[in-house]
């Protein structure tokens, strides 16, 4: 194989991690968003937490996997992002924690303070993560300052972190949160049995269409108007425009209550967003702001050809494993998911 | 302090504290296990409640594991930006491997098992606790890979064009004695800081003359199980010692504090006055057992950190090869005597559970619960040897830490940073603590429920 195609390779696999993360990570955090506000009772709560209890986990290695991915097939892009973004990251990290740990902690104690806590926590940890990565997206989309040595030229992290939040970054932030959202209330719909919940999921998820509709669109327009899009050698064509009709099709489904198709919908919604995404970078991985000279690419961004090939082996053996046992994790958990307390698992 | 000691503090602290609770992970999965299939063998409630109550302190401990190691796998690129230009390469490859390998085993089939009871089949579901120790495992195995790499770098070629190291041999990389050592000393570390807090919390029930059967069928198999990791854990530091002899002799001597080059070589227990050689006000030495511990064989020469500073600075150039001396010389001694009463303790817990009234005996009131911080202190003692006692390398002989960390990052971010950890670290012990202990008192009874204490149904609705 040659190296190239190998660096081509390791571009479409770290594409294709980020799509699984944003995907499946998609609808956890839109849950864990969701969770305070329409949850009321105690059991209701936790029927929505065990809608993703036992998956969440699984779900967020993606994220863990693109990381270590990027470092072992592209260490300048890994390094010279993560330590760009350094405080971006770190609370990106903190909103991580504090879910992660909530998920665990909530129903160990009876104390509704303490419960309340924790949900309060996963739901602002399921807010901030998506809206940094919608940050960063559109802030990789649009070019940051690197310089001649591949790092990033900036005064100090907390200038970086107010440079990130540029018009465009924070349109991308938004929009992120809003489609997650409405990712989420898809993602009840279809795990929760039918009843009160399910009935103030359905009505939320009408406004949430409309508000991730308006957003995604101006940030459509403003990626289209500013020339983002064909500025490398790939086109993504009708690609982005699919994205859009997928979302403007939800909400046909949300109305006729086609639950499956509603989901389904807007997943690929996600999936086309970040392939546009992806597109529009190659062979780019970071592009700069400064001088189009020292943009990392594909090629002066990698690891050895050596490196690539191993990794390509052990990715192709293992890879087609986790998708299907992460695969029959969902299967296996398929029923619907009651209030009833004495069906809940703690 | 300058951004290099503050990137420094700040991986220190995150990565202890993130193997603070790792090793009983690695270990306390196997029990856990083990417990859940005799209960489906033998239908024994006993076994039942075991699997459910050591199972509930496994996942308040395993849940901080987690949400601290996303932090690691980050910190490479964030704070050490250059090194990970630098050896990215080789040292990307492993870190990649252990996520898709074993963290998606891992987490995937711990959620299977947590909300699987009695909704899948008993078979998968006892096949599923088995894979989330044995994914907790091969990850640590996969990181020790990597950082055995560090310790003591192989299969790799340094490409001129780059201007950076590359790998060239896998098989090398992967089949590195170092790492091996590391790992089995490593595992078996983690099933013995199991077997002692087991041994702690049965002994407190037991004392109160609480669940006897469930606890005293705990006990006995801590104390077999912590006996034999104990000698596991010595084997493989002794193996450890002779590797180090090898690779990496300034650490050898620098345990020792040799200044000047010895044959054979005595072993201090403990010494009094400075370090610095200059003085040694008063120690007691066991003749010969420096160089048994290094090469065992009992009159090997073991080089002095004078004489290994010199032969340095000849190979790449002036600089201070010699790490801080009075951290790796006490955290050896610490970790080694921790060590031995490991041993001993377990030993004399085994033997004591053949008689019958050890459970009045005065001592199970605190010596099971005083031996649960001996596998804690030894770890950390162990680690902070490994990782001091390389300096200045980050990767030894061929990249110095002050060349490795992010050149962007300045002063202010780093103390961001820092204080937000800890300030966050800090808040998930207390949370932690306070389940733990909450749990490990309540017994097995309230393991079998969802919460200890009585179920709230209005939560929710005042907020
Ligand atoms: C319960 C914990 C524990 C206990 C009782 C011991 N160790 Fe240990 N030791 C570790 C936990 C540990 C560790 C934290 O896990 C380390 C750090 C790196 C590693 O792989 O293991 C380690 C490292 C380590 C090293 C450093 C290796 C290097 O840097 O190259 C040596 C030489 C030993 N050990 C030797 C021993 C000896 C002779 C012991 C006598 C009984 C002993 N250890 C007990
Ligand atoms: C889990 C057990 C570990 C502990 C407790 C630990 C502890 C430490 C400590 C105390 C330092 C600071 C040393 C100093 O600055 O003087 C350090 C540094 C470092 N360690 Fe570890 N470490 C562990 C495992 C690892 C592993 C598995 C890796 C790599 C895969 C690693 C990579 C590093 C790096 C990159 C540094 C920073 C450079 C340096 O200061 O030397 N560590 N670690
Ligand atoms: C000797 C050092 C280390 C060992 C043996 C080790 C092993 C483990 C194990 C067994 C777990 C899962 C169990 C638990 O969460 O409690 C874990 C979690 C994790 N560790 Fe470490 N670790 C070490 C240090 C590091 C370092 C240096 C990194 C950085 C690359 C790292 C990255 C992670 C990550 C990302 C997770 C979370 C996985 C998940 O979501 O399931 N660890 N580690």
């Amino acid at each position: 194989m040659s190296y190239e195609f190998l660096q081509t390779l390791w571009f479409i696999l770290i594409a294709v991690l980020w799509i699984g993360f944003f995907f499946l990570e998609g609808f956890d955090f839109g849950v864990g968003m969701l969770l305070p506000f329409v949850g009321k009772k105690d059991e209701e709560r936790r029927a929505i937490i065990n809608s993703i209890g036992a998956t969440w986990d699984g779900n967020e290695v993606w994220l863990l996997t693109a990381g270590g991915a990027t470092f072992a097939a592209f260490p300048h892009w890994y390094a010279t992002m993560f330590s760009g973004f350094y405080l971006a990251l770190f609370l990106l990290l903190i909103g991580l924690i504090i879910r992660g740990i909530s998920f665990e902690y909530r129903s160990k104690d009876s104390n509704p303070a303490w419960r309340s806590r924790f949900d309060w926590m996963i739901a602002t940890g399921s807010f901030l993560v998506p809206l940094l990565l919608g940050v960063a997206f559109a802030n990789l989309a649009q070019g940051v300052p690197i310089g001649a040595d591949m790092n990033y030229v900036s005064p100090n992290g907390i200038m970086t972190v107010i440079g990130l939040l540029n018009p465009y970054g924070l349109l991308g932030g938004l929009a992120t949160v809003s489609v997650f959202l409405l990712h989420g209330a898809n993602f009840l719909n279809l795990k929760l049995e039918q009843g009160e919940l399910h009935d103030r999921v359905t009505m939320l998820s009408k406004k949430l269409w409309i508000i991730s509709v308006v957003l995604y669109s101006v940030l459509g327009v403003y990626t289209y108007i500013t020339g983002f899009y064909g500025r490398n050698i790939v086109d993504p064509g009708i690609v982005p425009i699919a994205a859009v009709a997928f979302l403007l099709a939800t909400g046909y489904f949300i109305n006729q209550k086609r639950e499956g198709w509603a989901f389904i919908m807007v997943s690929l919604n996600i999936v086309f967003t970040q392939i546009t995404f992806f597109l529009m970078m190659f062979p780019n991985v970071m592009i700069s702001s400064l001088n189009p000279q020292w943009n990392l690419t594909i090629y002066n961004a990698s690891s050895s050809q050596y490196t690539l090939t191993v990794m390509s082996v052990i990715a192709l053996v293992f890879v087609p494993i986790v998708l299907a046992y992460q695969g029959w994790t969902y299967y296996m958990f398929r029923k619907r998911i009651s209030t009833d307390k004495k069906t809940l698992v703690y | 302090m300058d951004p290099i000691t503050l990137s420094r503090w700040q991986f220190a602290l995150t990565t202890i504290y993130h193997w603070l609770f790792v090793p009983l992970t690695l270990g306390m999965g196997w029990f856990v296990a083990y417990f859940q299939t005799r209960y489906y063998q033998t239908n024994d409630e006993t076994w039942h409640k075991m699997t459910k109550f050591w199972g509930k302190l496994y996942l308040i401990n395993f849940s901080i594991g987690v949400v601290t190691g996303i932090v690691q796998e980050f910190q490479f690129g964030m704070n050490w930006s250059e090194y990970s230009r630098y050896v990215g390469d080789i040292f990307g490859a492993p870190l990649a491997i252990e996520a898709l390998l074993a963290f998606f085993m891992e987490s995937t089939f711990l959620g299977v098992w947590i909300f699987g009871e009695g909704k899948i089949p008993k078979k998968a579901h006892e096949a599923s606790i088995w894979l989330a120790a044995l994914g907790s495992n091969l990850s640590a195995i996969w990181i020790l890979i990597a950082n055995g790499w560090m310790q003591n770098p192989v299969g790799y070629a340094i490409n001129d064009a780059t201007n950076r190291a590359e790998l060239v041999d896998f098989f090398a990389l992967i089949s590195t004695p170092k790492a091996w050592v590391f790992i089995w000393h490593t595992i078996a570390d983690g099933v013995a800081m199991a077997a002692f807090l087991i041994l702690a919390v049965s002994a407190y029930h037991i004392v109160h003359k609480q669940h006897l059967d469930f606890f005293k069928r705990s006990f006995q198999i801590g104390a077999l199980v912590g006996l034999l990791a104990s000698v596991v854990v010595f084997l493989g530091g002794h193996e450890m010692g002779q590797y180090m002899y090898e690779a990496q002799p300034m650490k050898m001597a620098a345990i020792e504090a040799v200044w000047e080059t010895e044959q054979p070589a005595s072993f201090s227990i403990l010494t009094i006055g400075d370090l610095s050689g200059k003085q040694e006000v008063w120690s007691i030495r066991i003749p010969y057992a420096m160089s048994f511990l290094a090469c065992n064989n009992f009159s090997c020469e073991v080089k002095g950190v004078n004489e290994l500073q010199a032969a340095y600075e000849q190979q790449y150039g002036a600089g201070d090869y010699v790490p801080l001396m009075v951290v790796t010389y006490w955290t050896f001694r610490v970790m080694m005597a921790f060590g031995f009463i490991m041993m001993g303790v377990s030993a004399w817990f085994l033997y004591s559970t053949r008689r019958t009234d050890y459970e009045n005996a005065k001592w199970m009131k605190f010596v099971p619960f005083g031996a649960l911080a001996l596998p804690y202190l030894a770890n950390a003692s162990g680690w902070i040897l490994t990782e001091m006692g390389r300096q200045p390398w980050i990767v030894y002989g061929l990249l110095k830490v002050e060349d490795a960390v992010s050149p962007n990052l300045t002063t202010l971010d780093l103390w961001i940073s820092l204080i937000g950890y800890t300030v966050v670290y800090g808040a998930l012990a207390i949370a932690m603590f306070y389940l733990m202990k909450k749990y490990a008192i309540a017994g097995p009874d309230a393991a079998m429920h969802e919460s200890v204490d009585v179920i709230p149904t209005t939560i929710g609705a005042q907020d």
